[in-house]
């Protein structure tokens, strides 16, 4: 029967089925954060489990850690307490780990591609969300809890069941001015948060072949907020000229191996999904968000929804709140509204390609009077090629902060928060309430559009600076 | 993990859709080592102002959903990020059960994890069971699990469907990986296939 390339990687996989359909899935490589792992080692402690594979699995230090000087001590203590947590327990269970001053510590889903951990027809897990990154790669990669955590980290494998198939393609020519940022918002703009939920989603098309693998990664990063556990997209000539040379990927003769087995994973012609949904590249425009989730997305040249012309009373009750948090309303331009600050990095856009638009926009310009602007880059080694191209000077130049690698001001559990009422322009992933610090207001964007933003104090069509 | 077989509760409305787990428990509370005592965050944003102080409006700073065991919401319960901590809050505070018409996938697989059961029954059923919800500490609803059962407090039975496997799980508070280890010589022979057949496929040491 022909088959998916979701299809492919979870059959690869699958050490047993059991009779009611669950299956004893088999996980490559288990991404690990000082975040969710704390209670998953402790479980292994009181059970007297081990590591089954310590080989498997790679430990960073991403959410917790300040942006500014890493020789300091972590100011915070419960911060602190949580990455001394994590390097003592990588220390006891012989688990591979780059320290918070290794150039290789980034954020957890920028390094597992840009060190060869992440493969094509991997399965690859981690406690976090946004692990649906991987998939870029043609991985089926997908956020778990901590009970799953401890759970692969004594046994390599999770209770699952198969997800069903979702096929998102993407045809045409991206117009100017827009990015993969701009095709996964309005990809979640048309099924909304949910419209995802129970599927895994193959990115095909004309246009995702032409992205590069920054751009499949940040696609692919934004699966979880369309609510699908993982997106993929079929590995090929881009995705293996990306993987030659990396640190940990094979090499010679294993990776002429390993690519014919990848040339295998795309789909067979007349492979059947559960669900389809077809975007024209050419219509699509720079995208941000209004509202509190990240389904609540429009082009730069359009404007706030009335919640009055919902006909659903919970929905019209939820736009309505969204309105009031954003302190926006119903029929306004989103462009030309002020901002007070502008954040750049992310596992969604922290990648050297992301800094580059961002540093594009910024050459010979400067952030405007009163804005704040930061750019983090997703790791170590992503911040040295930025510094070795010159894009720190660039960026310094015009005013941009440039800060050490970490999740930063994606999620507020580091220095890097909003206050109360501030309203950011944000190349990271989501926009609930508060996510960005309590009572911050979030836009989501691409980097050239935070970048925009940061330069004329605005929310910006960036064709304007063109 | 404790079993969960029956329970008779408060059953606390929540009419949201999305409700998000940064909102179950924001991310600043996320700096703890421990599974427990995540309760006082529970809601955080909606249950206390600026200031930490109470706002009364919220559901769970009323009488008696101060002790609501169920919870019943809108769409999309538990969307977002994958933190456990969710749940952990969530169970902390008390709720042992969660009715909503769907849940996003990782909060959905992260509750059975630590015996609370999620059911998913269609919004109709929802907004009925908020509608007793609201007449307050009176109106108890009842679970039973093994029946696959809600019980209305006028005594109406309203069928739900679970997992065969994590129903098993769930009435016994059977920890999965003591399941999983039962698989170990077939887990065996699979790494011992793939690493004959994938050898290209890297260990990690880190020097």
């Amino acid at each position: 029967m022909a088959r998916t390339l979701f299809d492919k990687v979870w059959d690869a996989h699958v050490v047993e089925r059991l009779p009611d359909g669950t299956c004893v899935l088999y996980i490559d490589r288990h991404l690990v954060h000082e975040v969710t792992s704390p209670q998953a080692f402790e479980g292994l402690r009181m059970a007297g489990r081990k590591l089954r594979r310590p080989d498997a699995h790679i430990a960073v230090v991403d959410h917790n850690v300040a942006t500014s000087d890493r020789r300091l001590p972590i100011a915070e203590p419960e911060s602190r307490l949580q990455v001394e947590t994590l390097e003592a327990n990588v220390a006891e269970f012989g688990m591979p780990y780059f320290p918070l001053l290794d150039e290789r510590q980034g954020i957890v889903h920028i390094i597992g591609p840009e060190q060869g951990l992440s493969l094509p027809g991997m399965t690859i897990v981690c406690g976090d969300s946004h692990t649906s990154t991987h998939g870029a790669m043609g991985a089926l990669a997908f956020g778990i809890g901590t009970s799953e955590v401890e759970h692969v980290m004594a046994t390599q494998t999770l209770l699952q069941r198969p997800a069903k198939n979702f096929l998102v393609e993407v045809n045409g020519a991206l117009p100017v001015g827009c990015t993969a940022k701009d095709i996964v918002l309005a990809i979640i703009g048309k099924i909304g948060t949910a419209g995802g939920t129970g599927y895994v989603i193959e990115y095909a098309g004309d246009t995702i072949r032409a992205l590069d693998m920054a751009g499949r990664m940040t696609v692919c990063n934004m699966s979880i907020e369309g609510g699908a556990r993982a997106g993929m997209i079929a590995p090929d000539h881009v995705t293996f000229d990306y993987v030659r040379g990396k640190p940990f990927a094979p090499k010679g003769e294993a990776l002429d191996r390993a690519i014919a087995y990848w040339k295998t994973l795309p789909a067979d012609a007349g492979a059947v999904y559960d669900k389809h949904l077809a975007i024209d590249a050419t219509t699509l425009a720079p995208m941000v968000t209004w509202g509190t989730n990240p389904e609540a997305v429009i082009a730069i040249t359009g404007t706030v929804p009335d919640p009055a012309a919902e006909a659903d009373e919970g929905k019209r009750a939820q736009l309505a709140r969204m309105c009031e948090y954003m302190a926006l309303t119903p029929g306004q331009k989103i462009a030309d509204l002020p901002i007070d600050v502008v954040f750049i990095g992310s596992c969604t856009n922290g990648r050297i390609e992301d800094i580059r638009a961002a540093a594009a926009i910024a050459k010979g310009r400067h952030v405007a009077p009163g804005v704040r602007a930061l750019v983090v880059a997703g790791s170590g080694l992503v911040k040295a090629q930025a510094e070795s191209e010159g894009l720190d000077k660039i960026l310094l130049d015009a005013g941009f902060e440039w800060r050490e690698p970490g999740c930063s001001m994606c999620l507020g559990m580091n220095p890097d928060k909003l206050t109360p009422g501030q309203r950011s322009a944000s190349t990271s992933n989501r926009n609930f309430e508060g996510r960005q610090g309590p009572g911050g207001r979030t836009h989501l964007v691409s980097p050239a559009m935070a970048a925009a933003a940061a330069v004329t104090g605005r929310l910006v069509d960036v064709r304007e600076l063109n | 993990m404790q079993p969960f077989t029956t329970l008779t509760g408060v059953a606390a409305p929540l009419p949201l859709a999305n409700v998000d787990t940064d909102k179950i428990i924001p991310a600043r509370f996320l700096k703890t080592i421990k599974r427990s005592g995540l309760g006082v965050h529970l809601f955080d944003t909606l249950r206390f102002d600026e200031n930490g102080a109470e706002r009364p409006e919220f559901v769970l700073n009323q009488e008696p959903y101060r002790h609501a065991e169920i919870l019943i919401a809108h769409e999309n319960f538990g969307c977002g990020s994958s933190r456990e901590h969710a749940p952990w809050a969530l169970l902390d505070f008390g709720i042992r059960c969660v009715i909503a018409p769907d849940f996003a996938d990782i909060f959905h697989t992260n509750t059975f994890k630590n015996g609370i059961l999620p059911i998913k029954l269609p919004r109709e059923i929802c907004d009925q069971l908020m509608d007793d919800a609201k007449l307050g500490g009176n109106a108890r609803i009842t679970v039973d699990l093994a029946a696959q059962e809600v019980v209305r407090p006028n005594g109406e039975r309203i069928k739900f469907e679970i997992d065969p496997f994590r129903k098993h799980l769930l009435l016994n508070g059977l920890d999965d990986i003591g399941q999983t280890l039962q698989h170990t010589p077939a887990i065996d022979g699979y790494e011992a296939r793939q690493r004959a057949e994938k050898s290209w496929m890297p260990d990690i040491s880190v020097s």
